[in-house]
């Protein structure tokens, strides 16, 4: 089966944001960028399905700019055979791009697309799930364990209060959890390797899919800060500032 | 214009997110319909009758929506929207809001506003992005604004007086897509982790899962619930599930005990809205402090104890 691996372009987990004066947005020149951290566990999983011979082609796909090469270089160094760049200039929302990775999915039929729950930028937490239900796919968020058996896939999710297992017949999406895997470190020969292999870049337009935002970002602010607190010398100091100050207990 | 609630339940009870959803509904609008998507949850049902404000509690109840899988909720809540004059459609940020509410905006064609922590009108609002270390003010440009709300960032709304009328949704059909396998519950007495008044949690600095198990009495003596960092648990010392921080729960107790938690920032962004925090760390430059109203520096095999015979001797004080 093909597998189809969405990654999105990311500010570092690493650093700290700053968030502009104006209120305009957070600062990103000069910001070190990587492959968003769920969609990295995805392109591991992905790599993993066909080292364990589930699937046959592993197809990293990025929507932005051209500086998303970088990231589609990166999935390809974990092992994504090919990459696909829909190149856009225009700001894109969730919606927008599960639109676009619908219309990719309609030309490449790949069997399963995983991706990761989240992006760590906006925190949408939305796109597999809309991909989905664009494609009329079923879908499982949140996985912690994918396995594959006699053509269909049993996922376990992580919820509250515990862990779910379903059932889905491919073709499916699956967005993934932390717990699912370690990505490898990318070794520097496979990430040599990874520059010799195709990157094929498709103007996001071509594909014909309406890519209007469906919201409009008033403002970006810092959060208000917390006042610094005490450092208290033992325990029972403690607990006798959170019954008599705090009233906590 | 009617605001509609996806009620979150496990067939038997309204899970309470649910009326902290109806809270963030009721500064969207002022007739709240609530939807109850289930197997034999007429109690449930009830039970959405009785929050305040709520109008109407639609209820859809087969065989096949037992589990809330995402695509049979997405079809049945499409088809109750089709049926009403909706403005809005909210759940509360929960696993299972986060699972099926993209799908329905899709489904719609419109955009969804992700984890809402603050109303400012019927169609602008508050959201955190960057792990909580920025604050997007956002306005929907869409006919229907789907929603999903943080509980913390709302109060409960209340319950008890409402009787709200019943309405039955024909069922839709099952999709034949996803189908429940199992569902592994973490078995635990102690409060549901969003909704403790106490959490206590523990990170690396724990060293081990048998060490970990050293917060449980500490946890019950407090009455609260025990979490982690994702160091804690990308170490293996407990599940997923009991994830506090960006990419796992968010929660505001009030109080927070953050043991041998370094402090990271995806950690801070699930756990900084708490009214009081505790931190216990050997680092002193660690970030967890610059949050902390009350710290203590040293070495927790030793201060964890010595909290707990302290806790241990209040509590005998208060019973004499």
């Amino acid at each position: 089966m093909k597998v189809l691996v969405p990654v999105k372009r990311v500010v570092d987990a690493n650093v700290k944001i700053r968030v502009r004066p104006d209120g305009s947005g957070v600062e990103l020149a000069n910001v070190k960028m990587a492959i968003n951290p769920f969609d990295e566990i995805a392109v591991e999983e992905a790599t993993r399905l066909k080292e364990a011979g589930h699937a046959s082609e592993v197809l990293a796909v990025s929507c932005g700019t051209s500086a998303c090469q970088d990231v589609l270089r990166t999935a390809m160094g974990i092992g994504a055979d090919r990459a696909v760049l829909l190149q856009t200039d225009a700001e894109l929302q969730p919606l927008a791009v599960a639109k676009l990775l619908a219309a990719l999915a309609r030309k490449e039929a790949p069997q399963l697309i995983v991706l990761g729950k989240q992006a760590i930028d906006d925190d949408c937490n939305q796109t597999g799930q809309m991909l989905a239900a664009l494609l009329g796919w079923p879908q499982a968020t949140f996985a912690s364990k994918i396995a594959v058996e006699d053509g269909r896939l049993f996922v376990t999710r992580d919820v509250d209060g515990g862990a779910e297992t379903v059932q889905l017949p491919l073709p499916a999406v699956v967005t993934v959890d932390l717990r699912l895997n370690e990505p490898r470190f990318v070794s520097l020969p496979n990430l040599m390797k990874a520059k010799k292999k195709p990157l094929e870049t498709m103007p996001a337009e071509t594909l014909g899919v309406d890519l209007a935002p469906r919201w409009k970002t008033l403002k970006i602010e810092t959060p208000p800060q917390r006042q610094p607190g005490v450092l208290l010398a033992n325990a029972a100091a403690l607990v006798e500032r959170l019954k008599n100050e705090a009233k906590v207990i | 214009m009617t605001i509609l609630v996806i009620a979150e339940h496990d067939n038997i009870a309204l899970k309470g997110a649910t009326l902290n959803a109806v809270t963030a509904a009721a500064q969207c609008g002022s007739d709240i319909h609530v939807l109850v998507i289930g197997h034999a949850c007429g109690a449930v049902a009830e039970q959405a009758g009785r929050i305040a404000g709520v109008s109407q509690v639609l209820l859809a109840d087969a065989s096949h929506l037992a589990h809330g899988l995402a695509e049979n909720a997405a079809a049945q809540t499409l088809q109750a929207i089709g049926q009403g004059t909706y403005s809005h459609v909210l759940a509360a940020a929960t696993a299972h809001g986060r699972n099926v509410m993209p799908r329905i905006a899709a489904m719609l064609d419109v955009g969804q506003i992700s984890e809402v922590t603050k109303v400012l009108a019927a169609d602008t609002f508050e959201r955190p992005i960057y792990a909580g270390n920025a604050i997007a003010t956002v306005q929907s440009l869409d006919p229907i604004k789907v929603l999903t709300v943080r509980t913390v960032a709302f109060a409960a709304a209340a319950t008890g007086d409402n009787t709200a009328q019943i309405r039955s949704l024909a069922p839709v059909p099952d999709s034949g897509l996803s189908q429940f396998v199992s569902l592994a519950r973490a078995d635990s007495l102690r409060p549901e982790l969003t909704s403790a008044r106490v959490v206590v949690s523990g990170g690396r600095g724990l060293g081990s899962a048998d060490h970990f198990r050293m917060l449980e009495p500490l946890a019950d003596i407090l009455g609260g619930a025990v979490g982690a960092s994702r160091a804690a648990v990308d170490a293996g010392f407990v599940p997923n599930d009991l994830q506090v921080g960006q990419t796992g729960k968010i929660v505001a107790p009030e109080l927070y005990v953050a043991i041998g938690i370094s402090g990271a920032i995806q950690h801070l962004a699930g756990m900084s809205d708490s009214r009081v925090i505790v931190a216990i760390n050997r680092d002193a430059e660690a970030p967890i402090f610059s949050v902390a109203d009350y710290g203590i520096v040293g070495d927790l095999f030793d201060i964890v104890p010595a909290l707990l015979d302290a806790l241990q001797e209040e509590q005998k004080r208060l019973a004499a």
